[in-house]
């Protein structure tokens, strides 16, 4: 029997949650040891999961199968396909980075890390599970530490609020998706809850275009697709950092790769009959996410609408349902989570040295953070699809998809990419450059070795993806293969 | 060698980011090192360039030295570059140009690393946008090259840079964007981006495209190609952001930015728009030599309004890039006639020398202004005694902008109103009118610098030029010379190239 | 019929350990000086439930149903897996009576406790309405005791009186009810009941009155709508460890009499379409009143109050889904609550005998004062509001699986929203205990070991049951098997 590398993904960081829960409380440094300990291990499990993923097989890998309630049809399943090992390497990604900048967490480090692995094992459960059930399950452990890290760890002012806010939305989301979830579970008739099988459930289209709204919607609500998307800027500029690049970075995609694996994968009809309003919503999205980003003036909120923004393109990419679309849509989640973790980490350094986020008061950081500045105008890049840079790869066959399905669509949608480099550019300026203010003269310290290290390596993921795409691009695409066999060969 | 044989121009092409990867592990302050690392970088690819212009075949049509390499399958698109004449004239400037600039900037003392390398990646970004043989790759380059020079205007330009970058970053960028629908369009469409089959598939395709006649969405796609190459061109009514952006560079980017950024949306005229849309061209050139014209009267209207030395300069540019418009439309109109391959000929040439003098003339202005911390043109006045080797260079340089016959510019615009005069007889002769201003402004350009009574605040603070200044001035002046005595080094290559690819 | 043969003794094996562990506390106790009296009362209560259990669960397990005492008590898996749970809530509530300063130092209570153990015991199993009663009975007078046991608090006082009152009236309704059945079909059997209310014999309206007055009794016991207004009074009252008693073990007692009484005796056709909506609108209303009520709290005890009356509606939906997943799911659900309750509650309590308070606000500043008492709570709380790995997502999502399946989707909807309403109401309990600070953080907050190992135990269970759910979940399957 080969090593079971998901299960040990999926529940590594849970364990080492735990155990550092165990740790007494006092020594911090032993826990923040432990924590980086695990968060590189799960790291290189996930690279050795995305290296040794045979592309040329396709289909699902690594499958492990754990019988859990036989008597309705539970098990523990596992596994990995196209689409969900890019994730699985971000999720890895993140956590890595997250930790390493979380180094200077001073109150109760402790709980801090322990709830943000057990929230990195929901995170990797769900992209792992092949069990319709355990990815509720995974899902749920993925949203509720959400809650207290932010609630405990954020920013004083709204943290209460948002942090409420963003659990009741992603919870409402969540057991709307549950009931369907159960419906489609009751009226295969399989017994099973295994997404395998469902796939060929041969659900009627009625019953298909009456579940699949509530499926995808409910999960889509953590993809932050509109109008539930408002509970995703609060929380973002509410968490602290290494929680917001969690949460914006992999947390949004948890929604978004829900949505496609079992709204659009379980229920390709009732896809297909309301992907017409879905692509509207997306597109509100995109358009209405860069407008309001573009007026913030609190430096967090314009990376929070950004990724508002920058998420209704991945659902527009779902929505298209043409290959083009999908490989887009999924090579932006990818994009999209290393380039918001940086964008976070960045800002994230600048706030903790400036202690304020107002654009308006900040000023020539470039100079005493010169790395910081690189990061987040390589961020920046990204993030206006500047080719050469990850944004450009996946935002393009994106953009094909559109022209296929609706072209109008992708002549509108295009707006937000000016919109997004003028905000990005002004940013950008705003705070790197310029006048330092006087009272930061001299208070701007440099930051950790461990911070420069979280950036360049995001930064190089970035590139190399850019400038690299076929390092990724035909694993999505044997992913999507099975998505479009799916949706009748589409 | 054998590596350098094979992949000549990825070699060419991706030199300068190795070199610039190589700088950022340099340490940053020592200035003399990074210069000179930076300095002999950016000759390697002129060397190979001159390699390149050696072996190269004028006698054979189509591509050269193609290399082709997986770049994203997934949609299709190839890493796939090469050259032909045409291209092979703009890689040839560009190699030349850069250099030049980098010798130019040795007085920058503010984050050099930085600058150098933004340098380089500035010169990786242009070249791959003259070597693209697939519209997606064309695109990236396009936009890439955006990046260094938003960031050289926006951290080393003058007091007004902000503004000036974001909108040279901003009117670019919406501007390729009808460019990048129209691409995806195509993608879509065709399932490819290799733009040899494009040539074949686009302009013969008929039928309805999205519920619209193939015609119309031709004619919408042909502007939205047009619009974003005039915006870089720039074309008037376009061209505002261009004099900002000029004149907030520092000198070095105004050379990059007038001798070879601007070649890039006159190049994506000759690269892509006639060949793809030749009906459409064919249909719209009465209206795009209109442009052209305008370009060229408003261009040196605006020119001799100016009080700022740098600002005449950057406007005579818009005059000088609207012959360019000029004989590609003319061109357009008639393709295939003789007089249409004379406009061609007349219009790449004219990229050519327009890259040399507006960067010898952005230099030469980036040297007084060096000195006098002024470019306002009423400040200076009589300053040929005090500075006679500038003023003697300046004078060559101004009379190569001018038209002066013998000297390069005269070569170019000669042919190119030789080319349009049949086609668009009316026009042309407006453009001769246009041609009378920029005698005029050069004109006063030079009298208010150099001549009338001298101003007695410089005496004693200005010096002549230096022999590094010297240095990167002469290999203009001679091309300069040599062109317009001799051109036919340059323009057999050029002229078999338009005569096989239209 | 009254051969006290060897099965029989077997299915009241559990009841006459549990006699036999109160003779020998009555005997021993006065024994004891009163120095060391109290723990030892308490660990000689806590390890006859423990052999019990033991016991039981090795020699007195149940093979096919079979009635035993003239039919007075049904030896099946539902009675048994009930049974065991009782008495593991009493054997938990025993360590917390132990350092509980009211509790802990009186035998009685002890006694009391495994009284109305005896009487649940009997509730789960009996098969007759006359046996029936009797075990009601024989669980509430203990319980009415147990919840005024503080006599010199008023509060205490009143919620005994109160519990007494409402237990007495709602108690005398139902017993009215079971005569009038008795007087319909002339027999007292429940599995004789189901043949006699068939077709025909009874006009609806007398069938509705039947099941109305029935379910104002077991309504009383289980806090449902609009039978539920004692129990914030008495929980806050009462001492908090009977407390936790009372809103686990007494509620799901009050469950397995429901489900043996609804879907044995009323099983026919014409009485389940009745009470399957009558019930599908009570626990409609129970946890909506529930939740919403519960929002505004300020005491912890209130609030688990309120919060217990809405997961009495929640494990109503398994009941009225009206089939074997149905009745597994609750008997799951019941399984889960009653670990996580009797969690939330210990932890309320362990808080409480320090600080000799439960109201909310009291409870800031707790993450930095008692880490792990504080992980108890989170665990308790999340499990409560139905957040994995905790037990109480597994039972949710089964519950409203079985509403699913049968068809009352519009119930599981109802479901959803309440527990949504739960989620913010529970985290912002748990949003004081790690958000806020006090001034009292640096003061310690002992826990005593009988408490610590109740709360390990418990936590350790919440979090199996949320995560290696098959063994339990099979366990329902046998109970719920046992009523088809």
């Amino acid at each position: 029997m080969a090593f079971p590398v998901l299960s040990a993904i999926v529940f590594l960081p849970a364990i080492a949650g735990i155990i550092i829960l165990m740790i007494p409380e006092e020594r911090k440094t032993e826990v923040r040891v432990t924590a980086l300990a695990a968060a590189t291990f799960a790291l290189l499990l996930s690279i050795f999961v995305y290296v040794s993923y045979d592309v040329a097989a396709g289909g699902y890998q690594f499958i492990e199968e754990y019988s859990w309630l036989p008597s309705l049809g539970i098990s523990l399943k596992l596994g990995v396909d196209g689409i969900s090992t890019p994730l699985i390497l971000l999720t890895g990604v993140v956590m890595f980075t997250g930790v390493l900048i979380s180094w200077g967490i001073d109150d109760r480090p402790r709980e801090f890390f322990a709830f943000l692995f057990i929230l990195a094992s929901g995170v990797f459960g769900v992209f792992a599970s092949l069990d319709l059930f355990m990815l509720f399950f995974f899902y749920e452990i993925a949203v509720f530490p959400m809650y207290l890290l932010i609630a405990i760890w954020g920013w004083v002012k709204t943290r209460e609020y948002a942090a409420m806010k963003l659990t009741l939305y992603l919870f409402v989301g969540s057991v709307v998706a549950l009931v369907g979830a159960l419906a489609m579970y009751w009226e295969s008739g399989l017994g099973t809850f295994d997404m395998l099988a469902l796939q060929h459930a041969n659900f009627s289209p009625e019953f298909q275009r009456l579940w699949f709204p509530f499926v995808f919607m409910g999960f889509a609500v953590l993809g932050g697709i509109f109008p539930v998307h408002n509970w995703s800027p609060d929380g973002h500029v509410a968490a602290p950092t290494a929680v917001s690049m969690f949460h914006a970075g992999v947390l949004m995609k948890l929604g978004a790769f829900a949505a496609l694996r079992v709204g659009i994968m379980l229920l390709p009809e009732g896809a297909k009959y309301h992907m017409k309003w879905v692509i509207l919503l997306a597109l509100v999205n995109v358009v209405y996410g860069a407008f309001i980003a573009m007026v913030q003036t609190d430096f967090k909120y314009v990376i929070g609408f950004s990724s508002v923004s920058h998420m209704g393109l991945v659902m527009m990419g779902f929505a298209t349902l043409t290959e083009k679309g999908l490989i887009g849509a999924s090579v932006q989640m990818f994009s999209h989570g290393v380039m918001t973790a940086l964008f976070f980490a960045a800002v994230g350094m600048v706030y903790d040295r400036a202690h304020t986020r107002e654009i308006p008061k900040l000023g020539g950081m470039a100079k005493p953070l010169p790395l910081v500045a690189f990061g987040f105008i390589v961020g920046g890049l990204v993030s206006m699809g500047m080719p050469g840079f990850s944004g450009f790869v996946a935002e393009f066959p994106i953009f094909m998809g559109v022209w296929e399905v609706k072209p109008w669509i992708a002549i509108v949608a295009s707006i937000s990419i000016v919109i997004t480099a003028s905000y990005i550019m002004l940013v950008i300026r705003r705070v790197f450059f310029g006048e330092m203010p006087a009272e930061f003269e001299g208070h701007i310290g440099p930051i950790r070795v461990l911070d420069k290290i979280a950036i360049l390596f995001l930064v190089s993921l970035m590139m190399l993806l850019g400038l690299f795409p076929s390092v990724m691009l035909p694993m999505v695409q044997s992913g999507v293969q099975g998505v479009l066999s799916l949706l009748g060969g589409a | 060698m054998e590596f350098i044989n094979t992949h000549l121009l990825s070699t060419i092409l991706f030199f300068p980011v190795l070199a610039a990867l190589v700088m950022a592990f340099l340490p940053k302050d020592e200035h003399k090192l990074l210069r000179w690392t930076a300095f002999l970088a950016s000759l390697v690819p002129f060397i190979l360039t001159l390699v390149l212009w050696s072996r190269f075949d004028p006698n054979v049509a189509g591509f050269q030295f193609e290399e082709q390499y997986v770049w994203y399958e997934a949609i299709h698109s190839t890493f796939h570059i090469g050259v032909d004449g045409l291209s092979l004239t703009m890689v040839l400037l560009t190699t030349l140009l850069t250099p030049l600039a980098i010798l130019a900037s040795f007085t920058v003392v503010d984050r050099v690393r930085l600058y150098m390398i933004l340098f380089l990646l500035l010169e990786t970004g242009m070249l791959g946008v003259f070597m693209a043989l697939d519209l997606l790759i064309f695109f990236v380059f396009w936009e890439i090259g955006l990046v260094p020079m938003y960031f050289l205007i926006n951290q080393w330009g003058s007091k007004n840079r902000n503004y000036a970058s974001l909108k040279f970053m901003i009117y670019t960028m919406a501007g390729s964007l009808g460019l990048l629908l129209a691409i995806q369009m195509l993608g879509v469409l065709f399932q490819t981006y290799d733009l040899p089959a494009l040539y074949q598939l686009w302009p013969n395709f008929e039928g309805t495209l999205m519920g619209l006649p193939a015609a119309t969405v031709k004619t919408v796609a042909f502007w939205a190609f047009v619009i974003a190459f005039a915006i870089k061109v720039p074309v008037w009514p376009f061209h505002t952001w261009l004099p900002d952006a000029h004149t907030e560079a520092p000198t070095a980017g105004s050379m990059l930015l007038a001798g070879v950024l601007l070649k890039l949306g006159a190049y994506g005229f000759l690269r892509l728009v006639l060949p793809l849309y030749p009906a459409e061209s064919e249909r719209f050139a009465g209206a795009l030599a209109f442009l052209a014209v305008m370009a060229i009267i408003f261009g040196a209207f605006g020119s001799y309004g100016q009080d700022d030395f740098k600002r005449l300069v950057a406007y005579s540019s818009i005059n000088h890039m609207g012959f360019v418009l000029l004989g590609i439309a003319a061109a357009a109109k008639a393709i295939g006639t003789v007089d249409a391959t004379i406009a061609l000929n007349g219009a790449v040439l004219q990229m050519f020398n327009h890259g040399l003098s507006a960067a010898g003339m952005f230099f030469l202005v980036g040297v007084i202004y060096e000195r006098a911390h002024t470019r306002d043109l009423n400040a200076f006045g009589g300053l040929f005694p005090l500075m006679p080797v500038y003023g003697g260079i300046l004078i060559f340089t101004s009379m190569a902008s001018l038209g002066l016959p013998g000297l390069n510019g005269f070569v170019s615009e000669f042919l190119v109103v030789r080319g349009s005069w049949p086609i668009f007889t009316g026009y042309t002769a407006a453009a001769m009118l246009g041609l009378l201003f920029t005698g005029a402004y050069i004109l006063k350009g030079i009298k208010k610098v150099l001549h009338g009574p001298l101003n007695e605040r410089w005496v004693g603070h200005l010096t002549d030029i230096n022999v590094r200044e010297l240095l990167v001035i002469a290999p203009l002046m001679v091309l300069i010379l040599s062109i317009g005595v001799w051109p036919a080094w340059i323009m057999d290559v050029i002229n078999k190239a338009m005569t096989m690819l239209y | 019929m009254l051969g006290y043969d060897a099965t029989s003794i077997m299915a009241i094996l559990p009841e006459i350990l549990l006699l036999l562990t109160g003779v020998l506390v009555l005997v021993y106790e006065p024994l004891w000086n009163k120095e060391t009296q109290r723990r030892n009362a308490g660990w000689l209560t806590f390890g006859g439930l423990l052999a019990t259990i033991v016991i039981s669960l090795l020699f007195a397990r149940p093979g096919a149903p079979q009635e035993v005492f003239g039919g007075m008590v049904r030896f099946d898996w539902l009675g048994f897996a009930f049974k065991m749970f009782f008495i593991f809530a009493a054997a938990m509530t025993t360590l917390f009576f132990m350092d509980h300063e009211k509790l802990g130092s009186r035998g009685q209570a002890y006694l009391l406790l495994l009284a109305a153990t005896i009487g649940m015991n009997l509730m789960a199993s009996a098969a007759d309405l006359v046996m029936l009663y009797l075990a009601i009975e024989t669980t509430s007078i203990p319980l009415y005791v147990l919840a005024g046991f503080m006599k010199d608090s008023d509060e205490s006082t009143e919620a005994g009186f109160k519990y007494l009152l409402f237990g007495a009236m709602t108690s005398a309704v139902m017993l009215y009810g079971f005569s009038l059945l008795f007087g319909f079909t002339g027999t007292t059997d429940l599995y004789a009941l189901m043949g006699a209310l068939t077709a025909g014999q009874l006009p609806a309206g007398t069938a509705f009155g039947l099941i109305f007055l029935v379910t104002v009794g077991l309504g009383f016991k289980v806090a449902l709508f609009p039978f539920h207004f004692w129990a914030p009074d008495v929980y806050q009252g009462a001492p908090t460890p009977v407390a936790a008693f009372l809103s686990t073990a007494s509620k799901a007692a009050g469950f397995a009499v429901f489900a043996r009484l609804f879907m044995v005796a009323f099983s026919s056709m014409e009485f389940s379409a009745i009470w399957v909506n009558f019930l599908a609108i009570l626990a409609a209303v129970t946890m909506t009143v529930g939740n919403l009520i519960a929002l505004g709290q300020k005491d912890v005890k209130r609030l688990l109050a309120y919060s217990s009356v809405a997961h009495a509606g929640y494990a109503m939906i398994g009941l009225v889904a009206f089939s074997e997943l149905g009745i597994q799911s609750v008997v799951f659900y019941l399984i889960a609550y009653i670990f996580t309750n009797l969690a939330a509650f210990g932890a309320v309590a362990a808080f409480e005998r320090v600080t000799g308070t439960t109201e909310i606000a009291a409870f800031a500043g707790l993450s930095r004062r008692a880490s792990s008492l504080a992980l108890v709570l989170l665990a308790a709380f999340l499990s409560l509001a139905g957040m994995p790995p905790f037990g109480g997502f597994v039972a949710k999502v089964f519950v409203f699986a079985a509403a699913v399946k049968s068809g009352l989707i519009w119930l599981a909807i109802v479901g959803v929203l309440n527990s949504i309403i739960g989620v913010y109401y529970y985290l912002t309990f748990l949003k004081v205990v790690y958000l806020y600070r006090s001034e009292d953080e640096d003061k310690p907050l002992p826990v005593p070991s009988p408490y610590l190992m109740a709360l390990v135990v418990l936590s350790i269970g919440v979090i199996l049951l949320g995560t290696v759910f098959a063994p339990w979940f099979g366990l329902s399957g046998n109970a719920a098997i046992a009523l088809f």
